[in-house]
């Protein structure tokens, strides 16, 4: 498990990267993990609006079904159009592999997410171990 | 993201002889039925492939045993299973069923005729208390028929896929190749006599059960030693998760999924498993027969289990509802999943007989969203015929 120290992270197990006004959202190694074989991502659309903390589509694993959330608001410039696809990219580099990318209304959400060593923390007491 | 999470403390769940083993492989544990079993290993689409392809081993122990002897013992198993065991020769085993008075499913099981006057059922491990209850009021009482719930005795372990029996051959003395599908012998595996040797299995692939002795140290050899024989074709240990969705692609039953105190024989399909008819006339009758009669004369079952397929992108699961293309709410999923080797979208459902012609076209409701859905024919998975021996030697 890798945690980029560049990404921020969410309780729900997002990784954002906060470039100018636009964030790229993705979910975590962590996340993969748990979920196991990805196959199929549902994708909003651009120009929706989504609020920091809700639900902006669902990524399917063979077992189950996980909704994604939000980390930030703001409005969705770009999906990764690719997983419709090639789901289990995410499985493969989750990491590398966004979802979407914000067009976002307050750059202040990102830095009170969690840094990298605190997300880690949060995982192994989750997990834990 | 969330997921979900288990409902029991890992310390109230039950453990088979090889939890440890699972634990050493790092395989993701989950409560099944009570039971702390690996769900996968490395991956479940790779564990389902490897059984379709190669060969995979599963720790099935979780699985209930009832053993019924003594001189009543066929007549307590007509009694208590629909199909028509004084057809079963020693050796052999079938697919059967319980069921309460009114037709629907106590448990369905494997039947095996050890011996005359000597029976094994195997059962579900989410219904085990409840399944050897059943039998104890159901036949309990009856003269010579002795019930005892062998559960704990054995370590069960399945090996499918077509390189299973090339993989099982090199560990034990029996020749597996005269064993048909679904029967049984005893043999030496690994050194242990008298094991259990079932060509019997859950996967819609050829492949062997064993039943060894439950103490650790014998199930983990056991174990490793068919990892070890089946190294040259890839084996893999493979978890529940596989399991389910190679059962899916058969098309075969799970116990509160496909069948349960809710559902009868004819609605799930199984009629063909059901002897209402058994001679010589005056013969002993199940428990559930003279519902399932009444069902029968009176025009078949309202509701029936069908496959569906996929049609538009999404995936239908389990308790997912079904709708008629006109928003009529007409039945639910009771299976749903993703097929790894076909490459599909697939589900079992109930609904009314007017949609179960193939082809129907129907609608699935995954998240707010009306997804179509065709009825298809079940199995969706066959395996292929075994090919017809080539004779290399001359003839003369």
């Amino acid at each position: 498990m890798s945690y980029p120290e560049k990404y921020r992270y969410s309780k729900s197990h997002e990784w954002v990267l906060l470039e100018g006004d636009t964030a790229t959202v993705g979910i975590t190694d962590y996340a993969q993990g748990s979920l196991g074989d990805i196959v199929f991502v549902e994708l909003p659309k651009i120009g929706q609006e989504i609020q920091s903390g809700s639900t902006f589509g669902s990524v399917e694993s063979v077992k189950a079904v996980s909704d994604l959330y939000s980390p930030v608001t703001g409005s969705v410039s770009a999906i990764n159009e690719a997983l419709n696809s090639a789901p289990e990219t995410i499985n493969a580099a989750a990491n590398d592999t966004w979802i979407i990318k914000v067009a976002v209304k307050s750059a202040d959400e990102v830095p009170s997410l969690l840094s990298a060593a605190d997300y880690e923390k949060f995982v192994a007491e989750e997990t834990g171990h | 993201m969330t997921d979900s999470t288990a409902t029991l403390a890992p310390s109230q769940l039950h453990r088979t002889a090889l939890n440890s083993v699972h634990r050493d492989h790092k395989a993701k544990m989950v409560d099944f039925g009570g039971w702390d079993m690996p769900v996968q290993y490395r991956g479940l689409i790779e564990e389902h492939m490897v059984v379709r392809t190669g060969v995979g081993i599963f720790d099935v122990s979780h699985m209930g045993d009832i053993q019924l002897r003594g001189p009543n013992s066929l007549a307590a198993v007509q009694k208590l299973l629909m199909n028509d065991a004084s057809k079963l020769q020693v050796g052999q085993a079938h697919y059967t069923a319980m069921l309460y008075p009114n037709g629907t499913f106590v448990d369905d099981l494997i039947l095996h005729k050890l011996s005359e006057n000597d029976y094994l059922l195997v059962i579900n491990a989410g219904t085990r208390e409840k399944d050897v209850q059943w039998v104890r009021q159901a036949v309990g009482s009856m003269s010579g028929v002795h019930v005892t719930n062998v559960s704990d005795y054995y370590t069960q372990i399945a090996i499918q896929g077509p390189k299973a029996a090339a993989t099982l051959q090199k560990l034990t003395d029996v020749d597996l190749t005269p064993i048909k599908n679904y029967w049984f012998t005893w043999g030496k595996v690994c050194g242990l006599y008298n094991v259990l040797i079932a060509r019997t299995g859950y996967t819609g692939e050829d492949g062997f059960e064993i039943y060894v002795p439950s103490d650790e140290a014998t199930s983990a050899r056991v174990w490793a030693e068919v990892l070890a024989a089946g190294e040259e074709f890839g084996i893999m240990p493979c978890g529940l998760g596989a399991r389910n969705t190679l059962r899916l692609e058969s098309a075969m039953a799970l116990y509160g999924h496909e069948i349960s105190d809710n559902l009868n024989v004819f609605e799930a399909n199984l009629g063909r498993y059901c002897k209402l008819g058994r001679e010589p006339e005056g013969a002993i009758d199940f428990i559930g027969r003279e519902a399932l009669l009444e069902v029968k004369n009176n025009g078949g079952p309202s509701k029936r289990l069908v496959g569906l397929e996929m049609v538009e992108r999404g995936i239908g699961r389990d308790g997912y509802p079904v709708f008629s293309l006109d928003g009529t709410r007409i039945g639910e999923v009771t299976s749903g999943s993703p097929a790894p080797f076909l490459k599909k979208n697939i589900a079992l459902a109930y609904v009314p007989v007017a949609f179960i012609e193939l082809g129907t076209e129907v609608a699935v409701e995954i998240r707010g969203q009306m997804v179509k859905a065709q009825v298809v024919p079940t199995p969706f998975y066959k395996r292929p015929k075994a090919a017809t021996p080539v004779i290399t030697a001359p003839l003369i």
